[in-house]
């Protein structure tokens, strides 16, 4: 069987692919797909982490079901609300979205 | 498994369901121009909602109900009564709010996110506790970016998205690690089984790090409060009062209750990087706020020092530190919603939004220039107002559990409040408009804004005066964390 590390570190490099695609990437879309690929690698950790664990313990799965249910929500209000700022201004850009600067 | 302990538990949750299904089913039958009054439909069931628990859910011994997702206490009664009455009174203050006080949906919003925040105080599982955040967090999105045709609104909306999603996606990584290394998401089961030692300090800060993200963007400690300013400003100004209070106090009760149940015994690596943390957030906040001529921006930056000095608390990890959290965000509730009210009665008649525009205002409306010296006085910190005792307790904990150089720093940065809230209550009694005809500029409050306004004046002045009874009731809901 393959060992239980070699998911965690194929979850963590996903996760840190999301993370800097989050920090780096310009374009709205891009940081929202970011964000589903760092919440797939929590789904990833859990799936792994129920799997060697105790299997009789629904937890880890029940978690994972969760997870992605509420990742759909937010992906949708985010695609909304990108669409939003869209109509208003013409970019997904987000650099270029700054009327408000501190 | 079915019994009467279970329905009190969420009797406050239930009961915001019915009254949000309520407004769903009446609130079409309305005309446009009675539409308004979904805002007195809201806050009434609020407050019969409350009276309901007060009476029929009272928790007694602290137990867990719904397998062990909710813990039914009266920590999390007493924010629960908070969250509740914060959103009675942002109901009020949406009223006669031009872009958000006829549309429904505003106010269903309101309660679904009411719905999170009281989950949050309550939940006992990190399974519960991520999705009480999210029920939270994404009907504040759609708040935040409410008006569609405003360009400020939307950006908020859309950065508050961005930030909030990524901060919760790290947060949830640490769950997941949690959950890796101990078997179970039950937070009152996690200490035991960190306890036994099956995970090394490095691992345990780690993960204590993510989760901290999450949550610090909640509260919006720095580093984590790059959103704040922007969100605060943009979104409609009821919605930015209700995400400087409730949603700030909401993530207090996570971080109180995830810190002290579940992760006691890492206590020594993460009380260092909190006080650290805190005193770096007030310090950054006061100093931001300093150059603010935005009245909004001004609650925001402000609001972020807010969160380090009721951080204190927390770092000290004592029953009078978490009693202190509880008082600290009780008086600040009340204050700061008092303040945005303010700031929404006044841009409602005048459209501005700068400080130096709020000059003659104590002759323009006295009673509104009063209410803003004691709301501006009390998130000062000075007698005879709440934030004065509430910062007491919270230096009193700190001095207590040995952090004198925190307590310090966070006296030094109120007397640099001191000088930035004063600066507006200059304009507001001692300038003058540039006609010095304020008799022809009355400043008019429509009803729900008395109400409202007056309501959490005094709430202000009485926690600030009668502080026994509500420090009693906090110290009973810290009692339940030991």
């Amino acid at each position: 069987m393959v060992p239980l590390s070699w998911y965690l570190i194929f979850a963590a490099a996903l996760f840190s692919i999301g993370l800097f695609g989050v920090l780096s990437r310009r374009n709205a879309i891009a940081i929202l797909l970011g964000v589903e690929l760092m919440l797939n690698s929590v789904n990833i950790n859990l799936a792994a982490f129920w799997r060697y664990g105790n299997v009789m313990d629904m937890t880890g799965q029940v978690f994972a079901i969760i997870v992605f249910a509420v990742a759909a929500a937010e992906v949708a209000v985010g695609l909304a609300l990108v669409i939003s700022v869209y109509r208003r201004r013409n970019t997904v850009v987000a650099d270029e979205i700054d009327m408000m600067k501190w | 498994m079915i019994s009467s302990t279970m329905f009190a538990s969420i009797l406050p949750e239930i009961l915001i369901l019915v009254l949000a299904i309520l407004i769903f089913i009446v609130e079409p039958f309305w005309k446009d121009e009675k539409r308004r009054n979904v805002g007195w439909l809201t806050a009434g069931g609020l407050l019969a909602a409350m009276i309901l628990s007060f009476i029929f859910g009272q928790p007694g011994e602290p137990t867990a109900t719904l397998g062990g997702m909710v813990r039914f206490d009266w920590l999390g009664f007493f924010f629960k009564m908070l969250f509740m009455f914060a959103g009675a009174a942002t109901a009020l203050l949406f009223m006669d709010n031009e872009k958000i006080g006829r549309r429904g949906e505003a106010y269903l919003l309101l309660l679904a996110s009411l719905l999170g925040m009281n989950l949050m105080a309550a939940s006992a599982d990190l399974v519960m506790l991520y999705l009480a955040i999210e029920t939270t967090s994404i009907p504040l999105y759609i708040l935040s970016g409410f008006m569609l045709t405003d360009g400020k609104s939307t950006e908020a909306g859309f950065k508050y998205l961005l930030f909030g999603a990524m901060s919760s996606a790290i947060m949830l990584y640490g769950f997941s690690l949690v959950f890796g290394f101990t078997g179970t998401t039950s937070l009152y089961q996690l200490a035991g089984m960190l306890n036994a030692g099956s995970l090394s300090l490095t691992a345990a800060f780690g993960i204590l790090a993510l989760i901290l993200v999450g949550l610090g963007f909640k509260v919006s400690i720095v580093p984590f409060h790059f959103w704040a300013p922007d969100v605060y400003e943009g979104a409609p100004t009821p919605i930015s009062g209700f995400l400087s209070t409730a949603s700030k106090a909401a993530g207090f009760a996570v971080l109180v209750r995830l810190f002290f149940v579940a992760f006691p015994g890492y206590a020594a690596s993460w009380t260092l990087v909190l006080a650290i943390l805190s005193a770096v957030t007030m310090t950054v906040g006061n100093l931001l706020t300093l150059q603010q001529t935005n009245i909004k921006r001004l609650l925001a930056y402000s609001s972020i020092a807010h969160a380090g000095y009721a951080l204190i608390g927390v770092v000290a990890l004592t029953q009078l530190g978490a009693a202190s959290v509880i008082f600290y965000l009780a008086a600040y509730i009340a204050t700061n919603l008092l303040a945005f009210g303010i700031v929404m009665a006044f841009s409602r008649v005048t459209g501005l939004e700068e400080i130096k525009d709020y000059a003659g205002l104590s002759r323009r409306s006295p009673w509104l220039g009063l209410m803003m010296l004691a709301a501006f006085l009390s998130l000062a910190g000075m007698p005879p107002f709440g934030g004065f005792v509430a910062k007491v307790f919270v230096f009193a904990a700190g001095v207590q559990a040995g952090y004198v150089w925190l307590v310090i720093v966070g006296i030094i940065n109120s007397i640099i409040g001191v000088y930035y809230y004063l600066n507006v209550l200059k304009f507001v009694y001692l300038y003058r408009m540039p006609n010095e005809d304020e008799e022809n500029h009355p400043v008019p409050l429509t009803r729900p804004y008395v109400i409202a306004l007056a309501v959490l004046a005094l709430g202000v002045i009485l926690i600030g005066t009668v502080f026994a009874p509500w420090f009693g009731w906090s110290d009973a809901a810290a009692l339940n964390l030991f």
